[in-house]
């Protein structure tokens, strides 16, 4: 119950900003009408391209512009303040609680990501549907697509945490925090649909784990996984997401053996 | 005038310069950094070459075409960006109060704000586009006038001036609200993304909003109509291929009165 509480907490800290909620909700559906002119413009002279029709392709532009803050394309979140907290020695307070690290902080950005899921993933969807004819899912896709999400977090966390841990040694992980976030908008999916990338591209991408942000969310949100195809994607998010989680106690541990906090 | 001008120049560089020096104290940062800068920049460029694996135009244009579309706005939100492109962190100093110290120092605040954490890796987005450009201009079948060359430094360095401006007024809208930075990426980043592409994908009345209302169709569209040598799609009047140094002018004018407005706005903090 404890991480619950630290969830709560994260999500209260994340609300007192109501003004630059507002702002980002503007710019994200600025944003989406922007790209699903572009989004027309391929589909209607392609109307299958990746196995996508117009619709499934202005439905996915406004996800993803749903899901930028939600999953953390950009970065940002507990992470950065763990950054931080290494930089200035700060962690040693957390490296002293008698609670999990990795735990305390998971927790703190599942609640600011279900904050960022009521607010900046919520708003915008609703104004796309104002402004398109976009695909709605069944409410069992609708729920699986929610589960999706929350993998889709787990897996970013692992990732950014991993680069957040990096500070142990860098003492500044902002280069490597910025390498990051270059790959995630080249392999989430964010500019350009994954399903549009050709050939052997296309079978790679789909296998990173950036191909959990938004591709895979979207692919069961538009019905386009069903079935074991909803397993498969699932399985995969949940894959990475342990597999990164386990990476990044494998760091810190090593992290705590060697680094002596204040003076390098 | 001049005089303070050159002043003005000189503390930039100045302040520029010491930030060079920050970013560099972490030399695997930096290094970093400046590679996924490099990355970046050239990100939205590949999503339209993956388009075009699926098509052979996009409105109308081809691939030739959207790059010097693509290139004449990367360039100039690239170069915006580099000059002043740091002025979107007020809201935070606003919100720190760190402005106060910025006030009583002998440089103008304008220059402070523009200097504030200056990266030199934002280089990369000018290299970029200007690579991306040039390429179209060996692939595009116009025939070269000593107009048509003359129009694209003009088209650079009008882009340049409309994405400063509105780069600046973001700036000055965060007196206003100081968490208002994502607006102001709505305008500037949004227009830069908007202008990537023909504007034969947009509605038309859309396309009358960009030139009248926020004039974005001025930092490429206009200008590229007369280089590509193609009539305008929606009708408009041939003059307003010409117009954009005059957009420019406009712009500028506007987000000098507004920086202003919102310097003398400021308020210090105290919640």
């Amino acid at each position: 119950m404890l991480y619950a509480a630290v969830a709560v907490r994260a999500f209260r800290r994340y609300s007192t900003y109501t003004t630059a909620t507002l702002a980002g909700i503007f710019t994200n559906s600025v944003f989406g009408v922007i790209i699903c002119f572009s989004y027309r413009a391929v589909w209607t002279q392609s109307p299958h391209a990746g196995g996508y029709d117009v619709r499934d392709a202005l439905t996915y532009a406004w996800l993803a512009q749903a899901l930028i803050m939600v999953v953390g394309i950009w970065g940002g979140g507990a992470t950065d303040d763990v950054a931080d907290r290494i930089r200035t020695g700060d962690v040693a307070i957390d490296l002293y609680r008698p609670v999990s690290f990795l735990g305390w902080w998971l927790a703190t950005d599942l609640g600011r990501a279900a904050y960022h899921l009521a607010t900046r993933g919520v708003a915008p969807t609703v104004i796309g549907y104002l402004l398109f004819d976009l695909r709605s899912p069944s409410p069992l896709g609708a729920a699986l697509f929610l589960v999706s999400v929350l993998l889709a977090v787990v897996v970013s966390f692992g990732l950014r945490m991993l680069v957040a841990t990096a500070t142990f040694w860098l003492l500044d992980a902002g280069g490597l925090r910025e390498v990051l976030v270059m790959l995630g908008l080249v392999l989430s999916g964010l500019s350009v649909p994954l399903v549009l990338f050709p050939g052997w591209l296309h079978t790679l991408v789909m296998a990173l784990p950036w191909a959990a942000f938004v591709q895979v969310p979207v692919d069961i949100w538009l019905g386009h996984r069903t079935g074991a195809g909803v397993a498969a994607g699932l399985g995969f998010q949940l894959g990475w997401g342990v597999v990164l989680l386990l990476c990044c106690a494998l760091l810190l541990r090593l992290a705590e053996r060697r680094v002596v906090v204040q003076g390098g | 005038m001049a005089s303070g001008l050159r002043e003005a120049v000189r503390a930039f560089l100045l302040l520029a310069g010491m930030w060079v020096r920050v970013s560099m104290t972490y030399r695997a940062s930096f290094a970093f950094s400046t590679f996924a800068n490099l990355v970046t920049a050239g990100v939205d460029f590949g999503a339209i070459v993956v388009m075009f694996q699926h098509v052979h135009a996009l409105g109308g244009f081809r691939l030739g075409e959207i790059a010097f579309l693509y290139g004449g706005t990367a360039m100039g939100i690239g170069l915006a960006d580099l000059a002043v492109g740091n002025i979107d962190r007020l809201g935070t100093r606003v919100r720190m109060g760190t402005v106060d110290a910025m006030m009583v120092r002998p440089v103008s605040v304008f220059v402070q704000a523009c200097a504030d954490q200056f990266a030199l890796r934002r280089l990369g987005r000018v290299v970029q586009g200007g690579a991306v450009l040039a390429w179209s201009l060996t692939v595009v079948h116009v025939p070269w006038t000593p107009g048509r060359v003359l129009m694209v430094p003009v088209l650079v360095v009008c882009g340049a001036l409309i994405f400063t401006s509105l780069f600046v007024l973001g700036g000055a809208f965060q007196f206003v609200t100081s968490e208002g930075s994502e607006v102001a990426n709505a305008f500037t980043y949004g227009g830069n993304t908007l202008t990537q592409y023909p504007l034969t994908i947009y509605p038309a009345q859309a396309v009358k909003l960009l030139t009248f209302l926020v004039p974005v169709a001025f930092v490429n569209w206009y200008p590229a109509l007369y280089v590509l040598d193609r009539p305008d799609p929606f009708g408009l009047p041939t003059a307003l291929q010409f117009a954009s140094p005059v957009a420019a002018l406009v712009l500028c004018t506007l987000a000098a009165l507004g920086w202003r407005a919102g310097v003398r706005r400021y308020r210090s903090t105290g919640s």
